[in-house]
C-alpha cells in the first residue's frame, strides 16, 4: 500500500469517527426532551435529599458529594439504553459492524457522543446544585473536576452493560443490576475526592486514582463493548 | 500412536461428560457429608472455647469457609466462562452457569453468618467494613450474572454475554476490593478487625479446614448435579439423550 492511500484511510477513519459523533449529537438535539428528562432527573433527585433529610446546612454540606455523585450515577444509568437502543432497533448497528472501519472505533465515538450529551451537562450543572448544599467554591471546583474525570468513566463502563442487555427482556432494569456494582469504585473515589478536600486532606490522591481508572476504561471498555455488541447482533 | 496419548478433550462434550458426571456425583456427595461430619465434630466438640468470644466464635467454622468458597467460585466461574468464550465449547459455558447459583449461595451464607456473628461480638448486625462491603458487592455481581443469563432466551447468546460480564467482573473485583478498603480507612468506620485475631488453636484451624473441604466438595457436587440438568435441558433434542438408559426406561 502506498503512503498516500495509507494516509487516506487513516484520515477516513478519523473522519468516520467524527461523523459518528456528529450524527449522535444531531440525533440527540432532534430529541431534546429525552436528554433534558435525564438532566431534570438529576436535578430532582439531588433536590429531594434536603427535603427528606431536613434543611440543616452542616448535615447537607457533609452529604453533598455523595448525593451529587449517586444522582450522577443514576442519571447516567437512565440514559444508557439510549446509547445503542435506537441504532439496534433500526439496524444501523448491524451496518456499523459490516463497515470496514473497526467497530471499536465507532463504539468509542458513540460513547464519546453519549458522554457529551449525558455526562458533560451533569458536570456543568453540579456546581449550581452544590450551592444548594452550601459547598464552598473550592469544593465546588473539586466536585467539577471529579465529575469531569468520573462521568466519562461511567459512560464507558455503562456501555458494556448497555451492549450486554441489548434487545434483552427487561433490559432497562437489568442494566442497573449489571452496571451499578461496577460503578462503585468511581463513586468512592469521586465522592471521596470532594470529602477529602473538605476535610483538608487534599483531593489529589483520589483524583489521580479516578484518572487511572478512566485511562484503564478508555483502553478496555470499548473492546469489551464491541465484543458484547457482536454477541448481541449474532 | 494416537491410542497411547490421552485424549484430553474426550470429556469436553456433553455426551461423554453426562455419564461421567453421574458417576462422580455420589462420590462428591459422600465426601461432602464425611468432611462435614468430621468438620462439625471437630468444631463443636474438639475445638476449645475461645478466650474472648466464648462459644459464639464457633460460627467461624461456617463463615470463613463460605467466604473462601464465594470468592474462589467466582474465579472458577469466570475461568469456565472465559474458556467457553475463547474456545466456543458448550460444556465450559454450562459449567459457568452451573456454578453461579452455588457461588451466590456461598456469598449469601457468608453475609448471613457474618451478621449472626457480628451481633453478639460487635453488637451490630452490619458494619461498613471493607470485607463485608466487598462481599456484598460480590453477591451483586453473582446476581447480575444469573439475571443476565436468565433474561436471554437463546442459550448460546446467554453464555457469551454472561462470559463477558463474568470477565469484566473478575477484572473489577480487585479494583472494587481496594477502593472499598481505602474508602473504609478514610472513613475510620469500623474499629473491629478480623485480621488481628490471636494465633488460632490447632483444633480450630483443623475444624475450619475440614469445613472448607466439606463446602468445597458440596460445591462440586452441586455444580455437577446442576450441570447434568442443564445438559439434559439444552441437549434434549440430541440423539444421545434419547439413548440414555434412564430415558429408555
Amino acid at each position: 500500500m502506498s503512503a498516500t492511500t495509507q494516509m487516506g484511510t487513516q484520515m477516513s477513519v478519523i473522519a468516520v469517527a467524527i461523523a459518528v459523533v456528529r450524527r449522535d449529537l444531531l440525533l440527540a438535539l432532534r430529541r431534546k426532551s429525552e436528554v433534558l428528562t435525564t438532566l431534570f432527573f438529576f436535578v430532582i433527585v439531588v433536590s429531594l435529599f434536603p427535603l427528606g433529610i431536613g434543611p440543616e446546612m452542616s448535615l447537607l454540606r457533609k452529604i453533598a458529594p455523595g448525593v451529587l455523585w449517586v444522582a450522577a450515577l443514576l442519571a447516567t444509568m437512565l440514559s444508557l439504553n439510549r446509547l445503542f437502543g435506537a441504532d439496534y432497533a433500526d439496524g444501523t448497528l448491524e451496518q456499523m459492524t459490516l463497515s470496514p472501519v473497526p467497530l471499536g472505533l465507532l463504539v468509542s465515538a458513540k460513547i464519546l457522543a453519549h458522554w457529551l450529551v449525558a455526562g458533560l451537562p451533569l458536570v456543568l450543572l453540579a456546581p449550581v446544585l452544590g450551592l444548594q448544599f452550601d459547598l464552598d467554591p473550592r469544593s465546588l471546583g473539586v466536585l467539577m473536576v471529579s465529575l469531569l474525570l468520573g462521568t466519562p468513566l461511567l459512560s464507558l463502563v455503562g456501555a458494556i452493560g448497555a451492549a450486554l442487555t441489548l434487545g434483552v427482556r427487561g433490559g432497562g432494569v437489568l442494566v442497573s443490576l449489571l452496571t451499578l456494582p461496577l460503578y462503585i469504585p468511581a463513586l468512592i473515589f469521586g465522592a471521596g475526592a470532594v470529602e477529602a478536600d473538605i476535610s483538608g486532606l487534599g483531593a489529589g490522591g483520589h483524583l489521580s486514582l479516578l484518572a487511572a481508572l478512566l485511562a484503564l476504561a478508555v483502553f478496555f471498555a470499548p473492546w469489551a463493548t464491541t465484543a458484547a455488541l457482536r454477541i448481541a447482533l449474532e | 500412536m494416537s491410542n497411547r496419548l490421552i485424549n484430553w478433550f474426550r470429556f469436553s462434550s456433553p455426551q461423554t461428560f453426562y455419564p461421567l458426571a453421574g458417576k462422580m456425583l455420589p462420590w462428591f456427595i459422600v465426601l461432602a457429608i464425611a468432611f462435614g461430619i468430621a468438620g462439625l465434630w471437630v468444631s463443636f466438640f474438639v475445638a476449645p472455647v475461645d478466650a474472648q468470644q466464648g462459644q459464639g466464635y464457633r460460627i467461624i467454622f461456617v463463615h470463613v469457609p463460605a467466604s473462601w468458597m464465594s470468592m474462589f467460585l467466582y474465579v472458577v466461574m469466570a475461568a469456565w466462562a472465559g474458556f467457553g468464550l475463547a474456545f466456543n465449547t458448550r460444556l465450559s459455558s454450562m459449567m459457568a452457569s452451573a456454578i453461579a447459583p452455588t457461588g451466590a449461595l456461598m456469598a449469601f451464607l457468608s453475609l448471613w453468618s457474618g451478621a449472626l456473628w457480628g451481633k453478639p461480638m460487635w453488637g451490630t448486625w452490619w458494619v461498613w467494613d471493607a470485607r463485608l462491603t466487598s462481599e456484598l458487592i460480590l453477591l451483586f455481581l453473582y446476581l447480575g450474572f444469573i439475571a443476565l443469563q436468565a433474561a436471554i432466551d437463546d442459550p448460546r447468546r446467554a453464555d457469551k454475554a454472561g462470559a463477558i460480564l463474568a470477565l469484566v467482573g473478575v477484572v473489577n473485583v480487585p479494583i472494587i476490593y481496594f477502593s472499598v478498603k481505602w474508602w473504609n480507612t478514610l472513613h475510620q468506620g469500623a474499629s473491629v478487625s478480623l485480621t488481628k485475631s490471636p494465633s488460632m488453636a490447632q483444633a480450630m484451624l483443623w475444624g475450619m479446614l475440614l469445613m472448607a473441604l466439606a463446602l468445597w466438595m458440596y460445591s462440586i457436587a452441586a455444580a455437577l448435579a446442576r450441570v447434568r440438568a442443564i445438559m439434559l435441558e439444552r441437549e434434549r433434542h440430541a440423539g444421545w439423550v434419547e439413548e440414555l438408559p434412564e430415558m429408555r426406561a
